[in-house]
């Protein structure tokens, strides 16, 4: 099996074979699964169904979370949108109430795809497929495209972590926007070396981002950071199309990565002790969260 | 972390909100199910740690009855499946509960089937979906629904567990990990069997006749 341990390995085996970096990912997988080409793309081609599903469930749906603190936020954003009243242009908004959408129908118990996780479950689908519209692209290039953001996030995980328990929220939403930027920069025809550097570029800009869930929820400021995810994935794929670089590659940055993680104390990782999840406004929620349940 | 696949990275599809609360939770329910193997009548669910603290926001409540009644972490029926256990004639209380040095995320399960037999189960979600039952009928195990697991109730004597690996063996079942636990010499022990392939009635019969097996489960692995 050709497999890829590093960013910089999995270009290599691309450019060795004369392939593209999704057809290296997809040929891992099938050495790994032993299934047919034909099979594990049916699989992302479900995914991809799903993640489409997702964004019209909760844009066009009532979505409430559980605990009621979250939902309808999307709609907001497509209602200014539709009224002209964007601020940074309709491509733009229409990205962040996608991604809201995505994020608060997971709070709501939607059915999502988890990439990487559940709680950034919002950026992919969000920016890449709404990208992927405004551009007329086929649905096999954005399963292409989803292979790819799919290598970057299985690099991420082997060489640090996609969990915020782990790693902080610079694990869960950062690989996620980083994936995603990866993922854009890919599809809209970008080099080997730019899809690296569009990951990279998105990673470094949310690095030390910590995981402080209001009440242990996957709610405030989870749905939020998705959109914040998002707008940093373009950022950067808008940045390295442009043939910007970065200057830390992206394997030397996933690696600070992981030891920002490792140096971040347990209470601003998902433990909900520190940072927001400490403010007397969500020490006050989850009283009322708490009373209200048992 | 080298088996790692694309699906691993852009999957599961799942019921949100949380890979862990919820379609742990989920799992946590199939599972168990696979091991009572009959209708159930009543369960009563103790929640411990962050289960405790987080279980109404995060549908853990939702997902655990869900589980049992067999759906899977992608089914959106889990969001209703209150309603669902009550048209089955199901029913379910939530306690919470202070266990001692476990996972955070942990629960523990007194399940009465139709038949009122009464099946106690320990079992924590232990990230990413992943689940393991760490006690059943009071005592310590390992399952985590990955392999076909033959799981005993048998006397500690001498020869019980060759007659059984001699069966295995004669039908070319592969044994991929094993465990046997008892709580006293002499008394009751249990072996956790876990195989490669899938093993056929007959050979179950063959299996429980053995001179000393009290009683023999296969569960299937979770999907």
């Amino acid at each position: 099996m050709e497999d890829f341990d590093k960013i910089e390995e999995l270009i290599e085996i691309a450019e060795k074979n004369n392939i593209s970096l999704a057809q290296v990912v997809i040929n891992r997988e099938i050495d790994l699964t032993e299934k047919s080409e034909e099979e594990v793309r049916d699989k992302m081609r479900y995914s991809l169904q799903v993640m489409r599903e997702s964004i019209e469930k909760g844009l066009n749906e009532d979505v409430k979370s559980m605990s009621g603190l979250t939902g309808g936020d999307a709609k907001k954003v497509e209602k200014a949108r539709k009224e002209g009243k964007s601020l940074t242009g309709d491509l733009f908004s229409r990205i962040l109430a996608n991604t809201l959408a995505v994020s608060e129908l997971n709070a709501a118990m939607g059915k999502i795809v988890a990439c990487p996780t559940a709680g950034s479950c919002g950026i992919l689908p969000g920016s890449l497929i709404t990208i992927a519209a405004e551009n007329d692209f086929s649905d096999e290039e954005i399963i292409d495209a989803l292979f790819v953001a799919s290598g970057i996030g299985v690099v991420i995980a082997k060489q640090a972590s996609v969990s915020g328990a782990a790693g902080g929220c610079q694990a869960e939403c950062g690989s996620a926007s980083s994936m995603t930027a990866a993922a854009i920069t890919y599809l809209m025809g970008g080099s080997n070396e730019e899809v690296a550097a569009a990951a990279a570029i998105a990673l470094k800009n949310l690095l030390g981002l910590v995981c402080d869930p209001v009440a242990g929820l996957v709610e405030v400021p989870c749905i939020k950071r998705n959109a914040a995810g998002s707008s940093n994935a373009v950022t950067a794929a808008e940045m390295a199309l442009a043939g910007v670089k970065s200057v830390i590659p992206a394997d030397e940055v996933i690696v600070a990565m992981k030891k920002v993680g490792d140096a971040l104390p347990d209470s601003l990782k998902e433990t909900s002790l520190a940072g927001l999840a400490a403010t007397p406004t969500a020490c006050k929620i989850k009283e009322d969260l708490l009373q209200n349940s048992l | 972390m080298n088996n790692l696949s694309a699906f691993d990275i852009i999957g599961p599809v799942m019921i949100g909100p949380s890979s862990s609360h919820t379609a742990g939770a989920c799992r946590i329910g199939n599972l168990a199910k696979e091991i009572v193997d009959n209708k159930l009548k009543d369960v009563k669910i103790y929640f411990h740690g962050s289960f405790k603290e987080t279980y109404r926001g995060h549908g853990t409540d939702k997902a655990i009855i869900g589980g049992l009644l067999g759906l899977k972490t992608d089914d959106s029926r889990i969001k209703n499946s209150f309603k669902l256990a009550e048209k089955e004639g199901f029913s379910f209380e939530f306690f919470p509960v202070d266990l001692d040095d476990v996972h955070p995320n942990t629960m523990k399960l007194e399940i009465t089937d139709q038949e009122d037999i009464k099946t106690p189960i320990v079992a924590s979600s232990i990230g990413g979906g992943n689940i393991i039952v760490t006690e059943l009928n009071g005592t310590e195990v390992k399952l985590k629904g990955e392999y076909y697991t033959l799981i005993t109730f048998h006397n500690d004597q001498p020869g019980l567990i060759a007659k059984i690996s001699e069966i295995l063996q004669i039908y070319n079942l592969n044994i991929a990990e094993m465990e046997v636990l008892r709580k006293e010499k002499g008394r009751q022990a249990t072996a956790i069997i876990n195989l490669d392939q899938k093993v056929e009635k007959n050979i179950l019969q063959l299996l429980r006749d053995i001179p000393g097996i009290q009683s023999l489960k296969l569960v299937k692995p979770l999907v």
